[in-house]
């Protein structure tokens, strides 16, 4: 991808990720029904579960473009694998902290270690905090980039065990929303989860090319630094 | 203002508050890649003075 193509990607999503959010978090708050259990504080789900829905993406994201290094070769995957487990760590802690939120509002508790769901969530997430350590004890070049691809490759694996974790197992309290026969919730409901979905994801992704920008221009310049040295 | 209410609040303002320290750390970034690049041009002016 171009430069100015990608300036002008994350310019097209910011846009659009304002107008989403917005118009979500409007739809939330104004007109989305109260759920009848939980009240006003179950509409924290607007946005914890498409936190953690982008959470995933970048994850899946960061994988795909290891698998790419690994197929290809190129530092440009690097950088984009590199970028994206960033990217899926900073919605992570995201997920983590609304999540706990929302538990304290309506378990009384912040944390329930019991619950599988949330366990498994914690591990990935720290699975690829863990990412950064790796990269960072290594010497940059093409060994620390495959041992890097390698290691996002692994905690993808985590990711359809934490998502249906919470199918497999009994006496959960964490709510199952998305279910075989769609959705247990009413369509104004369904529709104003899935604009804030669709501005999340287009938040994360202007958030990777531009993360994805500083990154490269870094690079760059470090190395117009070596050569000027 | 219900505590349901106040959690609700306290959840968004999260989110708004990350997209803030966001642009913050970004625009600090952008700062110092600036100040480099500032840096990096003074010097290869100076070795083009010198004819290197």
């Amino acid at each position: 991808m171009s430069t100015s193509l990608r300036n002008n990607g994350a310019a097209l999503l910011s846009l659009s990720a304002a107008a989403l959010l917005v118009a979500g978090l409007s739809l939330a708050i104004f007109w989305a029904p109260e759920d009848a259990d939980q009240g006003i504080s179950q509409k924290i789900f607007y946005i914890h579960v498409p936190v953690a829905l982008t959470a995933y993406a970048a994850f899946f994201w960061a994988a795909w473009k290891a698998f790419r290094l690994l197929w290809k070769g190129g530092d440009r995957y690097d950088l984009e694998s590199y970028t994206a487990v960033h990217m899926g760590v900073i919605f992570g802690v995201l997920t983590l902290v609304t999540g706990s939120i929302w538990a304290k509002v309506s378990w009384g508790q912040w944390w329930v270690w019991s619950e599988r769901q949330l366990t498994l969530f914690l591990i990935l997430f720290l699975f690829y905090s863990a990412y950064f350590m790796l990269r960072y004890s290594t010497d940059p070049g093409p060994r620390r980039a495959r041992a890097s691809a390698v290691y996002a490759l692994f905690g993808v694996v985590l990711i359809p065990v934490s998502f249906l974790a919470i199918r497999l197992a009994e006496g959960l309290i964490h709510p199952v929303v998305f279910k075989r026969d769609g959705p247990a919730m009413e369509g104004s409901m369904f529709l104003t989860f899935c604009v804030c979905f669709a501005g999340m994801l287009a938040l994360g992704g202007a958030l990777y090319l531009v993360e994805l920008s500083g990154k490269r221009a870094d690079a760059s310049l470090r190395a117009l630094r070596e050569r000027l040295a | 203002m219900s505590t349901g209410e106040k959690y609700l609040w306290a959840a968004y303002l999260v989110l708004f508050g990350a997209v803030l320290l966001y642009v913050v750390l970004i625009s600090l970034k952008v700062g110092r890649l600036e100040r480099e690049l500032t840096t990096l041009a003074e010097l290869a002016r100076e070795r083009e003075g010198r004819g290197g």
